[in-house]
């Protein structure tokens, strides 16, 4: 298997969407370029840091907009018949 | 709190080998650490409960927010999307079945509406359901060792601007498909389903946004970088 198909390959390796037979070629040539290997290694990382990543405090203004606008609709929406 | 980082932050489906990153942690699907009092809460907001909804707002509104910031670019649009997410989730509630998570629902409305601002403010960039241009060579050029974990190497707002700095570089089409499969963590199908798209250009998207990310992120994260 060569570098270039190892990385077209690589969104469903990492997703483990693979058939045994490709998994087992793309792991045979991880184990030997250091190169792909690296790639593979670092993709994931970014895959992870992103997924694990904690979103950001909404700021006070965004909050208070957004339960303003909700307590005003849906007790509207509640009252009108 | 520690619930919902279980609920939400688990890589679905990507392999969890790197020790660097909560590789202690097993891996779920979503669905299978829901927050068990998700559904009671959206049955009591079906019938009018507005705390149940507000519980279910307060839930979800920073992950929302993030999610109509990183589609729309934009501070005012992001406000508006979540927030008419938030209003026309509560609108349909009764249409919602519980097939899929509130979550997941949630997430497809606030894109709906994030993709609508963008669209009409940026009349000029491709369309989401149009192709791209996935042709070009992928083929990464730096191959450098990451070093020591992000996580432990940059304070976590630090690493959450650099984070947003990194995914607000790429083109739309290539962010909001990565925005929904790998941090939403929607299915391949689920996020074809809600862009329009086909499984496969998904995926090629996906391998492009993951590769562009990784090249941004490079210059803050290999070895020896300046932190």
């Amino acid at each position: 298997m060569k570098c270039k198909e190892i990385v077209k390959e690589l969104a469903d390796y990492l997703d483990e969407d693979l058939d045994a037979t490709l998994k087992k070629s793309i792991e045979e040539h991880l184990g030997k370029c250091q190169d792909c290997r690296l790639v593979v290694d670092t993709t994931k990382q970014t895959i992870q840091i992103f997924c694990n990543s904690e979103p950001a405090p909404l700021p006070a203004e965004t909050r208070n907009k957004l339960h303003h606008a909700l307590a005003k609709h849906l007790h509207h929406r509640n009252v009108t018949p | 709190m520690a619930d919902e980082r279980v609920c939400y932050h688990q890589c679905r489906g990507v392999m969890m080998s790197s020790p660097k990153v909560n590789s202690t942690q097993a891996t779920f699907l979503p669905s299978q650490v829901v927050k068990d009092d998700e559904s009671a809460l959206v049955s009591a907001a079906k019938t009018g409960d507005i705390q149940a909804f507000e519980t279910l707002v307060s839930r979800y509104e920073r992950k929302i927010f993030r999610l109509t910031q990183n589609i729309t670019q934009n501070r005012e649009d992001a406000e508006d999307a979540m927030q008419e997410a938030f209003l026309k989730a509560y609108e349909h509630l009764d249409g919602f079945q519980g097939n899929s998570r509130f979550y997941t629902w949630l997430v497809r409305i606030a894109v709906n509406q994030a993709l609508m601002k963008l669209r009409r403010r940026r009349t000029n960039i491709v369309s989401l359901d149009e192709d791209v241009d996935t042709s070009e060579d992928t083929m990464p050029r730096e191959v450098e060792d990451w070093g020591p974990s992000p996580e432990e190497r940059y304070q976590q707002s630090e690493l959450g601007d650099i984070l947003s700095k990194a995914i607000g570089d790429l083109d739309p089409g290539f962010r909001i498909v990565f925005q929904l499969r790998d941090i939403e963590q929607l299915s391949t199908e689920e996020t074809a389903e809600a862009l329009g798209l086909s499984v496969p250009a998904v995926k090629s998207r996906l391998l492009r946004a993951r590769l562009k990310l990784r090249h941004n992120l490079n210059r803050y994260f290999r070895r020896g970088a300046t932190t």
